[in-house]
């Protein structure tokens, strides 16, 4: 998988889109890489990348999150630090964007910098689980959307199809034809599959690009909900 | 493909609304319910629905007083300092004997408070809220399925007791998201006599009102409303037992609180105390019958809550303080720990 300098997530809310920018950062560190990670989320009151913030700073990645994250200031402000993401040419960017065209408007004002220097992928994460993207049309609808908002092109799709707890290989596998479709509409690459670490061992060896998700654990998982089996939170 | 769906607790409530026939809407953003409303906007206007975002709160809940009054499935939704704003007309709703659906995703208070998850609405969703006799059908999801299948049944149970049914959620379970399906929704239709829906000079009119000049014939509807909330005490009274069979120790918590405790009450056990869980589903009408009886057979009950202890008075009065009750509680929007809940189930078990 060749890296950009500058990689982008964004997509419907609830897609998965902050648990993959996580694992995607400690991946690039876990490579040696130098790592930074910002939180443009200024939609999502809860379940944010800060929530990650033991486990990135374990693994040497750099986190960059709006002042108020997980605070009850419920404020769409973003940290004037996120901009060392686009001029600082010797890291690795990571942006874990809003939810929906809403949450892709915070893009915008990065846009330029990204689109001149030229070293950036835009990801469109997709779960074909996701009510209000059931079909690939859909999902098409929420991207040209986000785009319109952020006036930056998606490069790019990820397949983060996935039940929470419930999700098996066969969850995963049987969306391949979903993610094609919505491959064929939008002229883009499906780049990786993710899914929970357990379920991606057993699919490394049908599926190419296989990124597994350590997913935090949750105080109000409940007992049946086991560890190596844990709901994908938004 | 499969009928699993992976839903937002918010998004659950706004989709069986939906399949439950509600086709009107009325709201006004606040956090930690604005996706039921932005679930909405995105669906109705593609199914002949109406999506209103409302000047205020107060407006869109008169909006719903409106539309309930011609006898269709109507909502609105909210956070707590939003249903404060809305009680006047849940009051009204109440003196005019419609049905109504509504849900409050809690966050902490009092005031504006914060965004953060609460359970601190108890006494307004249970006790009234606003001014008047009346009462509210209070049901409490503990998962994402419940938001959704509770949201069926509060239409259902609102159509038949001419009511307002709420969903007294928290911004926890409104944000979580789990897989659910939808293939036990039940939809129960309900004649509606009483609908303002066009007389085209067949029948005499309808009246839907709060006001009644006489105080004689307002005592007289108060009495008959409170005759149909007796029936309801009767029939429709839900709640979960997990680990009661043999349990000396009881632990009540409705919603998120008791994912977290019954995660307490496994440990617990591990550890040899026998201890279960009673989970209202419904909080008003309260599970009285239940508690009532666990209270022959355990020791104590701790009662753990998002707030400063408003349930525990309704286990107090449902057991006729015959056992003590211990609470166990955080507030302002924050969670308890299993560990904190193990400790007072601990404790309890220490007798202290």
């Amino acid at each position: 998988m060749e890296h950009k300098r500058v990689t982008l997530f964004a997509g419907h809310y609830g897609s998965g889109k902050t648990n993959i920018a996580v694992n995607y950062a400690l991946k690039l560190a876990g490579e040696g890489k130098d790592v930074v990670i910002a939180d443009l989320d200024i939609v999502n009151p809860y379940f944010r990348t800060k929530d990650s913030a033991a486990v990135l700073e374990a693994a040497g990645v750099k986190l960059i999150s709006p002042q108020f994250a997980n605070t009850n200031v419920d404020l769409p402000a973003l940290p004037a630090e996120a901009y060392r993401l686009v001029q600082d040419k010797s890291i690795y960017g990571i942006m874990d964007i809003g939810g929906d065209d809403r949450g892709a408007y915070a893009l915008g004002r990065y846009v330029p910098a990204l689109k001149e220097e030229n070293n950036y992928r835009m990801v469109f994460v997709a779960n074909a689980y996701r009510p209000l993207t059931r079909t690939p049309e859909e999902a098409m609808e929420v991207m040209r959307e986000i785009e319109e908002a952020c006036g930056l092109k998606f490069t790019d799709i990820i397949n983060n199809s996935n039940l929470a707890a419930e999700t098996e290989p066969e969850t995963v596998l049987s969306t391949l034809e979903y993610m094609q479709t919505l491959s064929n509409l939008s002229g883009l690459p499906v780049f990786a599959t993710a899914a929970e670490t357990v379920v991606a061992e057993k699919l490394k060896d049908t599926l190419p690009n296989v990124l597994p998700l350590q997913l935090q654990e949750k105080y109000f998982d409940l007992p049946s909900q086991k560890p190596g089996n844990r709901p994908l939170w938004g | 493909m499969a009928q699993r769906v992976l839903m937002k607790g918010n998004e659950a409530i706004a989709e069986a609304a939906i399949r439950a026939g509600c086709r009107h809407y009325f709201g006004y953003p606040i956090t930690p319910q604005t996706e039921i409303a932005a679930y909405m906007a995105k669906k109705m206007p593609k199914i002949g629905g109406v999506f209103l975002q409302a000047e205020s709160e107060i407006a869109s809940i008169n909006m719903v007083y409106g539309a309930a009054a011609t006898g269709c499935r109507v909502m609105t939704s909210s956070s707590s300092p939003g249903i404060s704003l809305k009680t006047e007309g849940l009051s009204y709703i109440a003196g005019s004997d419609i049905p109504a659906f509504v849900v409050n995703v809690q966050r902490g208070g009092p005031g504006l408070g914060g965004i953060q998850p609460s359970q601190s609405d108890y006494f307004q969703a249970t006790k009234g809220g606003g001014h008047g006799d009346y009462r509210m059908i209070v049901l409490a999801p503990a998962s994402v399925q419940e938001m959704a299948s509770l949201t069926i049944k509060g239409f259902n149970l609102a159509d038949k007791y001419l009511m307002t049914a709420m969903i007294l959620a928290d911004g926890t379970i409104g944000q979580m998201m789990e897989p659910i399906s939808f293939e036990d929704a039940e939809i129960e239709h309900y004649e509606k006599p009483w609908a303002l829906t066009g007389t085209e000079g067949k029948r005499p009119h309808n009246v839907v009102n709060s006001l009644y000049l006489q105080p004689d014939k307002l005592e007289i509807k108060n009495f008959e409303r409170y005759e149909r909330y007796k029936i309801v005490e009767e029939n429709e009274p839900m709640w979960e037992e997990y680990m009661m069979e043999d349990a000396e120790y009881c632990v009540v918590a409705f919603g998120i609180a008791s994912r977290v405790a019954k995660n307490a009450v496994v440990a617990a056990r591990a550890e040899g105390i026998k201890v279960g869980l009673i989970r209202p589903i419904t909080l008003w009408p309260f599970p009285t019958k239940a508690l009532r009886k666990a209270a022959d057979q355990v020791k104590s009950f701790i009662s753990v809550e998002l707030n400063m202890g408003q349930m525990i008075e309704d286990i107090r009065l449902a057991t006729e303080c015959r056992k003590p009750v211990t609470l166990c509680n955080r507030a302002g929007g924050m969670i308890p720990s299993p560990d904190q809940v193990l400790q007072s189930i601990r404790d309890a078990a220490k007798g202290e």
